[in-house]
Formats: structure tokens, sequence, C-alpha cells
């Protein structure tokens, strides 16, 4: 259920309520419908009176041991049942153990004549006899305002009416009645005028060729209630009104991560990945890839072991599941074995209102990590921006209000254009732009984290890239003439890459001549060594022979005075 | 008009009153229903059957009755029904299709 307030039997002092078992009534009601009391449901022909009527009999009768007398003015207990059957509530079982009990009261006014004065005095026996059958708590009547058309005594119908409204009371029965929709009245033959506890209308309206059915509490006599008008449903499992108010901001807060599915979508986060329970809305141009980023979310959540659901306004599911089997995620796996539920629907299926209760009642019964909502912006078509607006804000306030991870994707009209048309940016925790840019004749896929609240993130604008084993993101090639992607990104790397091996070549050369010159001029050193060393050897061989010459000239002089020493005493002795 | 004259010469007209109890509207009823067909019919000529639902309740549900007092004329077919006490004899003559003028 999707609560308001926590459901309680005696919400408020005085006035005892009884729980009608109607998903969403007994929140919106603080407990369901006036103890004891008479209940007006009024409404146009088919938005779902009987509808209401027999879900509160058959879930009272079943569910909280309060059988119940189902009167029926105009069809036939056979069908009253074949109505029902298709939900589920086992009404003919019920009817079969003695806890509900069908009276169908007919007056054919063809072969019906006044005289006189009469009163209701046999119906009354009849309802006595029923309500004493199964010991009803609760009763129907569905709808008390044939009688108008079967008698033409007014007066003498008004004051029965009324005296059977007091017979009612008096029995403390609970009681449900129906009464077709009048013009300028609440109802037709002004029943409301009985009924002073509580007035519930239901309504079906068209707009745009969008029904939707709507309740109001009118009025509820002593206790509080929702005001507003709600949306409900009739869906295959019977009545369910869906109290889609606005929470509060009293979000939990997780610092958990989670992966997007794309490793290099992760790295571009700080920390690896976005927050769980945070809102991404997921911006581009038809054709930038965003329902493939959706997919990869889904694949990573349901690759956790988490469960994912997945609204889809513009593709079905088979087709979402074949085309993303061709960049290698297999949908299809998941969606077996229940993790992933796929929801496809036109936006002009149901009104916006209606979509933000089919949704908000599918993720409560699913409860799953993450929910996808794959085009917000095909809202926008269907409806008022702002209608649009206060819807995605209340989806937004229910997932985070949940912790579950909200995934919005929007289709930009305009090339680069950062502007979301709902003016969604503020509800968005992260927000990934999806850029498709033409340049040199190709346009190429681009994806830029341009916020991400509570996360330091990559400002790159990176190359988005799809092949059949999944998405990776490219970092582009930076160059002066700014980020290059696609076949620029190519041709400026092939371009990088030739010039790198041209100045490796150009080294190489350089390298080489100077190893020759360095050859070179270490042979010349050697030639200058051996010349210096062949003048070094003649240097010395001179010196050598100087020397020598010297120590010959000194041992001939030596010579020569030893001989003149002899000759001078042979001549002093002459 | 030749249906009225077949029923005048063949069967009876069988009449069924529902009335609660001895309430004034049944009392009234009861004594109307004998008077206009004492006046109108000859003796023998009608069956007037008197069910008081409240010895038999359930009788409601099974004929199907809701306003008191009621009127059934069984027979002859179709069915027809009159509610109210009959305090207008030409009215009722009128809905059980019995000539007046006889």
């Amino acid at each position: 259920m999707i609560g308001l307030v926590a459901s309680g039997y005696r919400m408020t002092a005085g006035v005892q309520k009884v729980p009608t078992g109607i998903d969403g009534f007994d929140d919106l009601t603080l407990g369901g419908l006036p103890r004891g009391r008479p209940t007006l449901v009024c409404g146009s022909a088919g938005c779902g009176k009987t509808l209401f009527a027999s879900t509160f009999l058959a879930k009272g009768a079943r569910d909280y041991g309060e059988n119940g007398v189902f009167v029926s003015f105009e069809e036939r207990p056979d069908d009253i049942v074949d109505n029902v059957a298709s939900l589920g509530f086992g009404f003919d079982e019920l009817i079969a153990d003695g806890r509900i009990f069908i009276e169908h009261i007919t007056i054919n006014p063809a072969e019906l004549a006044e005289v006189g004065d009469y009163d209701l005095e046999a119906l009354f026996m009849r309802l006595e006899l029923a309500v004493e059958a199964v010991g009803a708590k609760r009763i129907v009547l569905d709808t008390i305002e044939s009688l108008f058309s079967a008698f033409t005594n007014v007066a003498v119908l008004r004051a029965e009416i009324r005296r059977l409204f007091d017979w009612l009371k008096e029995r403390g029965l609970t009681a449900v009645i129906t009464g077709e929709r009048g013009e300028g009245a609440l109802t037709r033959q002004g029943l409301e005028e009985y009924v002073s506890d509580c007035v519930i209308l239901l309504d079906h309206r068209v707009e745009n060729q969008v029904s939707t059915r709507r309740l109001r509490i009118v009025k509820y006599r002593g206790t509080a209630h929702g005001t507003n008008e709600y949306p409900f449903l009739i869906a295959e499992d019977g009545f369910s009104v869906l109290p889609v108010s606005a929470l509060g901001l009293g979000h939990m807060v997780h610092e958990e991560r989670i992966s997007s599915g794309i490793p290099d979508l992760d790295d571009m986060l700080t920390g690896g990945g976005f927050h769980r329970g945070s809102s991404i809305l997921l911006s581009g141009v038809a054709g930038s890839g965003k329902s493939s980023i959706a997919a990869s979310f889904l694949a990573a959540a349901c690759a956790a072991g988490e469960r994912a659901l997945y609204f889809s306004f513009e593709e079905s599911g088979a087709q979402t599941v074949r085309n993303m089997r061709s960049i290698g995620l297999d949908l299809g796996r998941y969606i077996d074995n229940g993790q992933l539920s796929m929801h496809a629907s036109r936006p002009t299926f149901y009104s916006l209102e209606m979509h933000l209760a089919i949704m908000l009642r599918d993720v409560a019964r699913m409860q799953p990590s993450l929910v996808v909502l794959d085009p917000i912006s095909a809202f926008l078509d269907a409806g008022d921006h702002r209608d649009v607006q206060a819807m995605l804000l209340r989806v937004i306030d229910y997932l985070k209000s949940h912790g579950i991870t909200g995934l919005f994707t929007h289709l930009s009209h305009e090339h680069g254009s950062v502007q979301t048309d709902a003016g969604l940016s503020s509800l968005m925790d992260a927000w990934v732009l999806l850029l498709n840019r033409e340049a040199n004749g190709e346009f190429n896929r681009e994806l830029y984290l341009l916020k991400a609240r509570g996360i330091s993130h990559s400002n790159q604008v990176r190359e988005f890239v799809m092949t059949d084993h999944g998405i990776s993101l490219i970092r582009p090639y930076l160059g002066e003439q700014g980020a290059l992607t696609g076949s620029a990104r190519r041709a400026e790397e092939a371009r990088l890459r030739r010039e790198q091996a041209q100045r490796r070549l150009d080294a190489e050369v350089v390298e080489q001549r100077l190893e020759q010159r360095r050859r070179r001029t270490l042979a010349q050193i050697d030639a200058l060594r051996a010349e210096l060393e062949a003048e070094e050897l003649e240097f010395r061989s001179v010196a050598e022979g100087r020397r020598r010459s010297d120590a010959q000239a000194q041992s001939d002089r030596l010579a020569m005075a030893k001989s003149r020493r002899a000759q001078a005493a042979d001549v002093g002795d002459e | 008009m030749s249906e009225t004259n077949e029923m005048s010469g063949a069967a009876p007209l069988r009449l069924t009153l529902y009335v609660a109890g001895q309430t004034p509207k049944s009392v009234a009823a009861i004594r109307n229903l004998e008077r206009i067909c004492g006046e109108h019919l000859g003796p023998g000529r009608y069956l007037i059957d008197v069910i008081d639902l409240r010895q038999s309740p359930h009788l409601a549900r099974e004929h199907n009755i809701v306003a008191i007092p009621t009127l059934v004329r069984q027979l002859p077919v179709p069915i027809q029904k009159i509610i109210g006490d009959l305090s207008d004899t030409q009215k009722v003559l009128v809905s059980l299709q019995i000539d007046a003028s006889r």
C-alpha cells in the first residue's frame, strides 16, 4: 500500500471506522468508512461505484469477519458475481458460505400501477431478512435511485428513503449507498441530503482523449481526511486508490554506490559509481544512446542480485530486450528470473496521474532498487509541462523516500542543449549529458557528466562507443583545437603517431651522426697521440745522445787532464 | 377488447393482496378490494388471497414484493401489480382490466 499515514481503526476519537480493504482508500480516510453509518458513493455511469461497493463487501466478509448484504436494484445476482469473479474475491464462495447475501430487488414499472397510499414496508422486511440471514455488519444498496424510476409518488419515496437510512443506522450497519451523478448535484435524486456522514465522489474524466478515474472525499463528518482528488485504478486485482501526495524531504541518504554497468562511467566518478537512492537524469538528442545506458544500469542492478523496474514509453519490452542484445546486454535472462520487470505503455494511454499511480503501485509491489523511466520527455507531448513536472516530482520523491535509485532519460530536441524542458535539473542528483556532435561530416556520441551531487567527478567529455560487448568511454584527444572525437580523434592520433615516428627517425640519424663524429674524433685523438709519442721518442733519443756525448766528453776531458798532469811532471822534472 | 370478453366468460380473476399486519393502509386495501370486486364482479368470478407478510416475510422475497399494500393479478396473464390502498375504484378497474360497464 502506498501509505500516507499508518492506517488505524480509530484514528479519530468519536468516529469509529471500518476498513474497506480497498488499497489506499483506508490510508486516505485514516481507517476506512464510518462504522455503523451510511456512506454515499456517487459518480456517473461506469465510474466504478458498484465495484467499490463489491470490494467493500467482499473484503469485509473475507478479511475482516464482517458479513454483508448486497442489495441490488439493477443487476441480477449472477451478473454481480460474474463482474467481480475476475478480481479473485471468491464472491460465489462467500455467498455459498453464507457470508454474503445478495438481495435482488426489481420493479418493473410497466406492470405496476399506483392507486392510493402505500409504503415500502416489504422492502424493509426483505432487508431485515437478508441482514439476519448472514448476520450482516455491512450492506450495499446499489443503486437505490432505481426506485425513483419505479415509483411515481416522490413524496412517499423520499419519506421511505429517509426511513431506510434511519433503519440502517438503527441496525448499526455500515452501509455503502451508490448514487448516479446528477446535473449540478452529486446525485440525480439528491440522495446526499439523507447522508450526512460520508460522501465519496467518483469521477471518470476524459481529457485529450485520455480517461482518468478520480476519487474525492466530499464530506466525512468528524474526521480528518485527504481532500484532494486521488486517481484510482480498476485493474485486474480490483479497486485501488492511489494517494500520490507529496512527501517530505526526509529521505534516507545512502553512502553506498551503485554501478552504472559501464566501468568507464563509474570511473569518472571519484569512488566509483552513483549514490544509491539518487535520481539520475540522462539527457540527450535522438539516438545518443540514452536507452542503451539505461539498459546498462538495469543489467548492472540485476547482476548485483537486485530487482529493477523499467517503464518504457516508447518501445515495447520485447523490442528493448532485442535491441540491447546488440550491445551485449542480455536483459531477457533477468526478466525470466523475475529480477527485471518491464512495463511499456504509451504516454497517451493513460492520463499523467494514472501513469503516476500505476508506476507507484508497481514500484510498491515489486520493491525494486532501481527504477528507470524511459523517456520522461514523452510525457511532455501528452500533458501540460507543469503537470509533468509535478508528476515527476512525486515519482522522485517517492523513489527517494524508499531509497530507490531513479534513472530518467530525457530526449532533448536541441543539439548540445543543457536545458531540460521540464526544468528537472534541480530535482536530479546527477545529470549525464549525451551529445551527438557533428564534426567533419560525421556524428559522434559523446558523454559528459554535467553534475553529480556529492561526488567529485571528471569534467571531461568522453567519446561514447557502443560495441557488441557493451559500452565503453574513450578518453578524447585533447588537442590545441579542443577535444576531438571520432575520426577526427583517430586522424589526430594517427598524425601524432606519424610525428612520433618521424621524430624517432630524426633522433636516430642525429645519434648515428654523433657516433660517427665521436669515432672520427677518437681516431684523430689516436693519431695525435701516436704523433706525440713519436716526437717524445725522438726527443728522448736526442736527449740520450746528448747525455752520452756529454759523458764521453767528460771522460775524454778527464782522460786528457790525467795525461796532461803526467806531462807536466815530466816537464817539471825536466 | 376481445381479451376482456374472453376473460369475462372464462376463468375467474385470481388476485393476491400482500399486506403487512393491521396497518391502516393494509386494512383499507383489503376493504377496498372486497368492495370493488363485490360491486363489479359477480360471485365466483374472482378469487382473493390475502397474504400477511408479517406472518411469512420470506414471501416478500419469493414473490418480489417491495411496496405495501400490493395487489397482484395472477390470472389472467400478464401479471399486473397495483400498489396502494386501492382508494380509487376507477383506477383499480382500469388496471385490472375489468369492464366497469358490465
